[in-house]
């Protein structure tokens, strides 16, 4: 704990009350600091937008050059996977904005940390069907390029780089569901330790922000990838 | 030799530097201040490196067929040079030495945002150069600094993939100091310290944040695409299986056109704070200063396709592209006269960080300037690809960032270090890189305008006395470099203290002790004034 100066202090305090355990060195009060980070994150998803937004953009040049074979392509896709995996992402946010409204009134430890690790499980979920159901299935299909990749159909190259693009979003999304997963096992930790309160949430609060813009990268993904060409 | 109250004040007293010793207490800090000294060892590092590359790429350009290594070796030095010049030295350069050590004092805060990213940023630069550092080892890379396709994802038979990782990493490093001093400047500023306020650094500074926070990531996801393809052989960007060579042309210049601007406006941030202090005048036309450095950073995005006019791109959106470019001159053109306004009548002293800020002008005027033939459709056809692209980039990366850079360095070496550097010295050495400098590079705008192309590795003989001359001016260039390098080192050791104030200047970072004590200032400090509110600056009108 830092040694408390007097400056540092609002002016409604005196030196002899001590600032709040989670309060860090560089900030006057809770409330400053919880702006900061929430600015922070939302900084943050700008990048991550532009980071998808190359992707997209590519993606969208390429079909829009080969749309026949992306149709094609995306019509070997299991779309009742995709589907439930849209509702599966679609639920966990709204348990991740149970969880911080919890935690924000002070509801008991507990309850927090069962609506964390609800949307824990939905996130693994949603990895399961991706990986287990519909990759394996795709490598069955010999779908992936670059590893196994054999097309005879018309516009085979337009597959293959349809299937690249597929590949690929749905990897970085999935890798960005499995670093929000280990953030929100860290902070049921954390809520367990009893590091929250109603005054002090803002771990939670930022990182249902992260959690929310995973979601939303989804719903843009899946009809771009598996409802071209009406089905 | 007499020791003044300045010089025991600065041993007894606890400061940044003193407050704990030992390489932990450096490695694992989260002060804004340590980790910017941190980046300056490293890049200093970095440029020696990069440096080294562009002393043989000289030697060799001193005899026709050129004097020392194959051509295969050239390309790698030039690729080598590029590489490490931009993305690990100049897009670090300002921002993470000066900005991390100004920016929080500046706006009056103890830290930055996010002190733990901060040091975390630093981290991750140092991983990603380490790949690149690998990559100059074992063999290196041909590609140029702009790894164009096809030649980087399927042909070239060199280490493209570890030189991407190495800048894919880094790239993450500026990602993060940007978003701390995008938080940084919009929460933590002191009291009083509206936005109109503020230094015109930290508008630059704020401007450079938005573009590596909006930009880096689009290059981060062209290069894992390159690398995609390089490793699959999937088609991206291979016309045989449908891709499209060009759109990675267009990904990488998205990012790398707005990086000129990441690497010169925090340079002309610092220009503006040297002309305001050595000309004892507030800085004419503040408002137009600030937001010329958000015009330029937006503006920025919209010209990638400048450096694509003869690549196959649309003649209309090459029209488009031209006009964004020109469009762009008119906020560079208003610092340019607002300096030159502020000099008029001031009290000007021509000490070592004027004489930098002084030639930054007029070298960012001629690169500028030249930018602009290169922006006409017409000319740039004969232009694109020469010698003459090179000077001009080169008028703007080292006559503009770096002069920035060695002047800022030069006026807050004092209060990083509490120690004065040899003045004399210091003026001598910014004459000679003024003078190397242009001896090295004007030559290189005649020999673009003559034909000879860049990254050969052999020129026709009628071309060797240009080159001559260029060389020459590089080894003057080199010596100037290194006598900064050594009188500073000297000084940490052996320079008289410097006291808080030594050049009168004014500014929130000026009213504490140097070097600074950790927190910055002992009292939250509560600004009453605006910038650069010197004493011959015209005193306000009483009201009626």
């Amino acid at each position: 704990m830092p040694p408390v100066r007097r400056s540092a202090l609002g002016p409604e305090m005196t030196a002899t009350e001590t600032r709040p355990r989670a309060l860090e060195e560089q900030f006057e009060s809770l409330d400053a600091q919880h702006d900061a980070r929430k600015l922070g994150m939302w900084i943050f998803l700008a990048t991550e937008v532009m980071f998808f937004g190359g992707l997209f953009m590519t993606y969208t040049i390429y079909r829009e050059l080969y749309l026949p074979g992306f149709e094609q392509g995306s019509h070997l896709l299991e779309v009742r996977w995709g589907a439930l995996n849209t509702g599966v992402l679609i639920l966990s946010s709204l348990t991740m904005a149970l969880a911080v409204r919890s935690a924000q009134v002070a509801a008991r430890r507990f309850i927090t940390i069962g609506l964390l690790g609800i949307t824990m499980l939905l996130g693994t979920a949603f990895l399961a069907i991706k990986f287990l159901l519909e990759w394996r299935h795709d490598y069955a299909q010999h779908l992936v390029p670059g590893i196994n990749f054999a097309y005879a159909g018309p516009y085979a190259a337009h597959v293959q780089l349809f299937f690249c693009f597929y590949f690929f979003m749905t990897a970085l999304h999935a890798l960005h569901l499995i670093i929000g997963i280990g953030i929100l096992a860290v902070l049921a930790f954390l809520t367990w330790r009893g590091r929250f309160s109603d005054q002090y949430y803002s771990p939670l609060e930022v990182a249902a922000l992260y959690w929310h813009f995973v979601d939303i990268v989804w719903i843009f993904l899946f009809p771009l990838l598996y409802l071209i060409g009406g089905r | 030799m007499s020791v003044d109250v300045a010089e025991l004040s600065s041993r007894s007293r606890v400061h940044y530097l003193n407050e704990s010793y030992g390489v932990k207490s450096w490695l694992l800090t989260t002060d804004h201040k340590r980790i910017a000294l941190l980046y300056l060892v490293s890049i200093t590092f970095m440029f020696l490196v990069g440096a080294a590359a562009a002393a043989l790429m000289r030697i060799q350009l001193l005899e026709p067929n050129g004097a020392i290594v194959q051509p295969e070796t050239y390309n790698k030095l030039f690729s080598i040079h590029g590489i490490i010049m931009v993305f690990f030295f100049l897009i670090p350069s300002i921002p993470a030495v000066l900005g991390n050590f100004l920016v929080p004092m500046m706006i009056g805060a103890r830290d930055v945002a996010f002190p733990k990213l901060n040091l975390l940023s630093w981290y991750i630069y140092v991983v990603g150069s380490l790949f690149t550092l690998y990559c100059v080892i074992f063999g290196g890379v041909d590609t140029g600094w702009t790894f164009y396709t096809p030649f980087s994802s399927t042909y070239s038979n060199t280490h493209v993939l570890a030189a991407a990782l190495g800048i894919f990493i880094t790239g993450f490093s500026s990602i993060l100091t940007g978003l701390n001093f995008i938080v940084t400047i919009h929460r933590m500023r002191a009291p009083g310290m509206t936005w109109f306020r503020l230094p015109l650094f930290i508008w630059s500074i704020y401007a450079t944040s938005v573009i590596f926070v909006l930009g880096t990531p689009v290059l981060a996801i062209t290069l894992v695409l390159l690398t995609l393809e390089r490793v699959l052989h999937v088609g991206i960007f291979d016309p045989a299986l449908g891709g499209d060579p060009l759109l990675f042309q267009d990904l990488f210049w998205f990012y790398s056109h707005p990086a000129v601007y990441i690497m010169v406006l925090p340079a002309m941030g610092v220009v503006s704070e040297l002309v305001a202090a050595y000309s004892r005048k507030r800085i004419y036309g503040y408002s137009f200063v600030a937001f010329s450095s958000l015009s330029i950073a937006f503006i920025s995005f919209l010209v990638w396709g400048h450096h694509m006019f003869v690549s196959g791109q649309s003649i209309y959106a090459g029209l488009v592209f031209s006009f964004m470019s020109f469009l762009v001159a008119i906020p560079s053109a208003i610092k340019v006269f607002n300096w030159t306004a502020t000099l008029y009548k001031g009290s000007i002293s021509y000490d070592a960080p004027m004489l930098y800020a002084l030639g930054f002008i007029g070298l960012f005027t001629m690169g500028g300037l030249t930018g602009l033939f290169l922006a006409s459709l017409a000319t740039d056809v004969h232009l694109n690809g020469t010698y003459f692209i090179v000077a001009h980039f080169h008028y703007i990366m080292v006559g503009g960032a770096v002069m920035g850079f060695m002047g800022g360095i030069h006026f807050w070496w004092p209060k990083i270090t509490g120690r004065l550097y040899p003045d004399k010295w210091a003026r001598l050495a910014a004459l000679i890189i003024f003078a190397g400098f242009n001896l090295t590079f004007f030559p290189q705008f005649m020999l673009g305008y003559l034909g000879m192309p860049r990254r050969y590795a052999v020129y026709p003989a009628q071309f060797q006395v240009l080159n001559v001359m260029s060389t020459a001016g590089a080894t003057i260039l080199g010596i100037g470099y290194m006598i900064p390098l050594i009188y500073l080192i000297w000084s940490i050791r052996y320079g008289p203290a410097a006291g808080p104030n030594p050049w009168r200047a004014k500014g929130l970072e000026w009213q504490t002790p140097s070097p600074p004590p950790k927190e910055n200032f002992d009292e939250t400090p509560i600004v009453t004034e605006e910038a650069y509110a010197y004493a011959t600056s015209p005193p306000e009108r009483p009201r009626a």
